[in-house]
């Protein structure tokens, strides 16, 4: 006998997943600070042209080595101070922007469609096809790639398409090695058979279940890598196999600035310091999309 | 009969996103030797936090309070860490589900045993092994020598049971709590384990607290049961009190829901409790389970719904009377 | 166990040899070894002079069978440069290589290892969160940046350690500390990551029911399973360590492998950068064979698969 208004127990309201992930991000210090640091870094290079105060090629021998503007000779012409050559230092800067996130963007594309596509048909089709994939990616990870690419890139020769095809032939594996598992787990994954017996049809099944799983691995992958293009690009270009002069590849500055870094040490920690900046916020969205978007494991 | 384990007032609470989950309420319960005590519930109830509450072995979020938990004397509410430690495989060995993931996978068998009494008796390593071939023959595993030198990967899920149960008495501990024991294994291993473990307890002379959700086990296990629901005991009382004469709306609906060989007639309906088990958080005023119970009242949704004692160690949680109660029931369960 | 081995061993040789291939062909294929190796003002007749003594005419699959074949039994030809055999100049300076990637990874160790665990029993505390900004900020700096800060800082401002050469083991320090950092979040985060993973386990559960000691938990029975993959990871932060290399001594003057390879290809010295390229290739292979050894070894169910 059930009698009337009894007392309610209240049901407990919890967040949308829309809105939890949105919450997620933004209350992601990580993600958030890479994100903007990527943004500046990102309008640097696009605004390069209009923004740059000189000419990035253009010499000035009489004004070699200013001093940025934190000393006490510095001045506002140069903000960031003059190489060996008289070049405005800012301006380098920010067209070696634009140098970095091509490499690192066009290498990754390429390795992430060369890669994405042997995982795909390692993990779909097993048997002899992820064998020999598998070969592949062991092969692969047995080459010293900063050796390789050197000395492919020193004998071909340093143009900017040449570095970009390098790395990207080279860097593919992790691409490989992701999409592989992602595939194989999906072939026979609980919540998939489940789907399935309750009758959703394969293509629901993979655009609903399956492919924001991978999208999320994915991501990830692709923004580590950028960043590993860039510092290989960096590396190659320092040790004078990469960009060749006078383009101004902040790998290539900070070679240049070498010789002159025990009396002028800003001449090769401004550069560095930017790359460090860029890799840093490159990293750090990587990890934050990671943290966001992982359904266990978080903090 | 000496009280081995007093358990009053005992609550723990878990900050969570949406607010803090009051996963164990007010629960108490005494345990004494040679005797054992079920703590009966569904899935989520709170029974599994409330023992790891008593060894203190909740997750760090997790907060724990209670008027009096008291072992052989030993006030464990105000014991540090360390002590505890000492206390526990020790005094209180407790044996988990899992067996298969309950091992760890790179020591073999004998050194997991060893080190559960070389860490609280001065003995040997030959006298601990001796020990605990001795342990693993009583819990029928044959070839035990051979067994200790093995790797938990290499044995099967009641084997691995055994063993754990083996490691738990390592050091003769006067109370086990052993949670859901053989709801991973085998229903014909099942049975196997639960007589070992009822014969190791009289053997032994040892308290049990026994926590499950099978009731089948509790008839044929317990001595005692406390009725766990949504983090509160709803009723306590010896076993066949219990099952022949269930007071509270929840117990009953519970007895409804098992078939009983010999009474249920074939085709006919089992009963089931309709609705589901809230979320502890937030507003706890009122009788939990108003919302599901057929003899609910607007008095239920007040507070002050009190514990009845109708006799020692006979209580539940409802503001009917018991003769009330009684009328309600279809027929209880003979055992 | 012995199935596992031998079934590793075996794809490591084939990986070897698919890497010598490979590699052969990028640097045969990638320009005219003749035109290289003849230098910039050299006539079409001298190329074609160099190519015939070289047997740079042959078809390719030959030069490569022969190169391996004498490769085998240790014969890398001869340097044109130092005029030497090739195996003579890399046998002195392999030592040295092995000597600073070595001091790297121990260096990567010792500090990645008691930071992963660290940040893993107090997990989202500030020792957690140094713990990782420094392994964030570790991975963003190159690492050819870093050693030159590293000069600047401890060589010249400070004086303390020296900043060239390889010829006492103090010179060592600034070179490992620049190889190996590189290596220390990667470590790190797989300790921790690991760890956690491990500390929610149930045997973990099981260990501290026994009553057993939170030292004796964390270490006898957390890191020990924890530490299986880092295992494996380090031997693989070794190889690249040997790869890696080649930076860093180039900066700190370390005469080693790495150093040898970018002066070699600099003069396009290719039978030396051959060689080199092989030798590190090889490494590779057998610190990945080692190290799928010690993951067997180290997890007693991996044995029995």
């Amino acid at each position: 006998m059930v009698e009337q208004a009894i007392g309610e127990i209240k049901e407990i309201e919890f967040p949308s997943p829309g809105q939890i992930l949105r919450q997620r991000t933004l209350s992601h210090k990580g993600f958030m600070i890479g994100a903007i640091v990527l943004i500046l870094i990102f309008a640097m290079a696009l605004l390069a042209p209009v923004l740059s105060p000189h000419d990035p090629y253009h010499q000035e021998l009489s004004k070699r080595m200013i001093n940025p503007i934190w000393h006490a000779d510095g001045t506002w012409e140069h903000p960031l101070g003059t190489d060996n050559l008289g070049r405005d230092y800012l301006s380098r800067l920010m067209y070696g922007a634009r140098i970095s996130l091509l490499i690192g963007v066009s290498a990754m594309v390429i390795s992430g469609i060369i890669g994405i596509f042997l995982g795909v048909i390692a993990g779909y089709f097993g048997g002899r096809v992820d064998m020999f994939v598998s070969f592949l990616i062991t092969t692969r990870l047995s080459m010293p790639v900063v050796l390789v690419a050197l000395a492919v890139v020193a004998l071909v020769g340093g143009s900017l398409n040449v570095i970009i095809w390098v790395l990207g032939l080279l860097i593919w594996d992790r691409f490989a090695v992701v999409m592989r598992s992602s595939t194989q787990q999906l072939r026979s994954i609980d919540y998939v058979n489940a789907a399935k017996a309750i009758g959703c049809s394969t293509t629901r099944i993979l655009l609903t279940e399956v492919m924001p799983n991978i999208l999320n691995s994915l991501i990830v992958i692709a923004t580590l890598e950028i960043a590993h293009a860039i510092l290989l690009e960096a590396a190659l270009s320092f040790l004078g196999m990469g960009i060749q002069p006078p383009l101004p590849s902040w790998g290539l500055m900070i070679s240049e600035g070498k010789e002159f870094m025990l009396f002028s040490p800003w001449i090769i920690t401004i550069p560095g310091v930017v790359l460090s900046l860029l890799i840093l916020s490159i990293n750090l969205m990587g990890d934050g999309i990671r943290d966001i978007t992982a359904p266990e494991g978080r903090s | 009969m000496s009280i081995l384990l007093e358990v009053q007032g005992l609550h723990v609470e878990i900050p969570l996103a949406a607010g803090i989950l009051k996963a164990v309420r007010n629960v108490s319960f005494s345990v004494v030797r040679g005797k054992t005590h079920a703590l009966v519930g569904e899935s989520g109830c709170g029974k599994s936090l409330t023992a790891l509450a008593i060894m203190n072995l909740l997750p760090q979020s997790a907060i724990r309070c209670c008027e009096r938990l008291s072992f052989d004397g030993q006030d464990l509410a105000s014991t540090n860490e360390r002590h505890m430690a000492d206390i526990r495989g020790n005094k209180i060995a407790m044996i988990f589900q899992e067996p298969m993931t309950s091992l760890n996978p790179c020591y073999t068998i004998g050194n997991q045993m060893q080190e559960a009494l070389l860490r609280h008796r001065r003995v040997t390593r030959k006298e601990a092994l001796d020990r605990a071939v001795f342990l693993l023959e009583k819990v029928g595993i044959t070839a035990a020598e051979s067994r200790l030198k093995q790797y938990p990967h290499q044995l099967s899920g009641g084997l691995r049971q055994r063993v754990m149960i083996a490691m738990g008495l390592m050091c003769g501990p006067p109370l086990i709590i052993a949670d859901e024991p053989t709801t991973a294994l085998d229903v014909t291993i099942q049975a196997q384990i639960l007589s070992l473990l009822k014969d190791l307890q009289e053997e032994f002379d040892m308290g049990m607290i026994l926590i499950t959700h099978d009731l089948g086990i509790v008839a044929r296990v317990a001595d005692r049961v406390s009725v766990m629901y949504c983090g509160q005991v709803v009723e306590t009382g010896d076993v066949t009190q219990i099952f022949e004469n269930p007071l509270h709306p929840y117990t009953q609906g519970l007895m409804d829901c098992i078939p009983i060989p010999g009474k249920t007639q074939p085709g006919e309906h089992l009963g089931s409790i309709p609705g589901m088990v809230p979320t502890p958080i937030g507003d706890m005023t009122g009788c939990i389970f108003r919302n599901r119970c057929s003899f609910v009242s607007k008095a239920c949704a007040e507070s002050g719904v009190a514990l009845q004692e109708i006799s020692t160690g006979r209580t539940y949680q409802c503001l009917l009377s018991p003769e009330v109660c009684a009328q309600n029931l279809r027929g209880g369960v003979s055992i | 166990m012995l199935y596992y081995t031998l079934k590793r061993l075996l794809l490591a040789i084939v990986v070897a040899i698919t890497v010598s291939f490979v590699t052969f062909m990028l640097l045969r294929l990638s320009g005219d070894p003749a035109m290289a190796l003849a230098g910039e003002n050299a006539t079409p007749k001298e190329i074609e002079l160099i190519r015939q003594q070289y047997g740079l005419d042959r078809p390719i699959i030959i030069q490569y069978v022969n190169w391996a074949r004498r490769a085998l039994g240790g014969d890398f030809g001869e340097s044109p440069y130092f005029n030497q055999p090739v195996k003579k100049i890399i046998g002195g300076r392999l030592a040295t290589t092995m000597t600073l990637g070595g001091c790297a990874l121990a260096f990567a160790i010792c500090l990645a290892v008691p930071m992963g665990v660290l940040a893993s029993i107090r997990p989202n505390t500030w020792i957690d969160r140094v713990a990782l900004t420094i392994s964030v900020l570790g991975q963003a700096m190159p690492s050819f940046f870093f050693g030159l800060i590293l000069i600047i800082i401890f060589g010249v401002m400070l004086r303390w350690l020296p900043i060239s050469g390889s010829s006492t083991w103090r010179h060592f320090i600034l070179p490992a500390i620049a190889l190996g950092y590189y290596a220390t979040p990667a470590i790190m985060r797989l300790t921790r990551s690991g760890m956690l993973e491990v500390l929610a386990s149930d045997y973990i559960r099981t260990a501290r029911a026994k009553g057993l000691k939170a030292g004796v938990v964390l270490f006898k029975h957390a890191l020990r399973n924890a530490i299986i993959p880092v295992v494996s990871l380090l031997a693989v932060q070794f190889g690249f360590m040997l790869g890696g290399s080649l930076v860093i001594e180039t900066i700190f003057a370390i005469n080693g492998v790495g150093f040898l390879g970018y002066e070699s290809i600099s003069r396009a010295d290719l039978p030396m950068v051959q060689a080199i390229v092989l030798l590190v290739s090889m490494f590779y292979v057998v610190l990945t064979f080692f190290s799928d050894l010690l993951n067997a070894f180290l997890d007693p169910r991996i044995r029995v698969t």
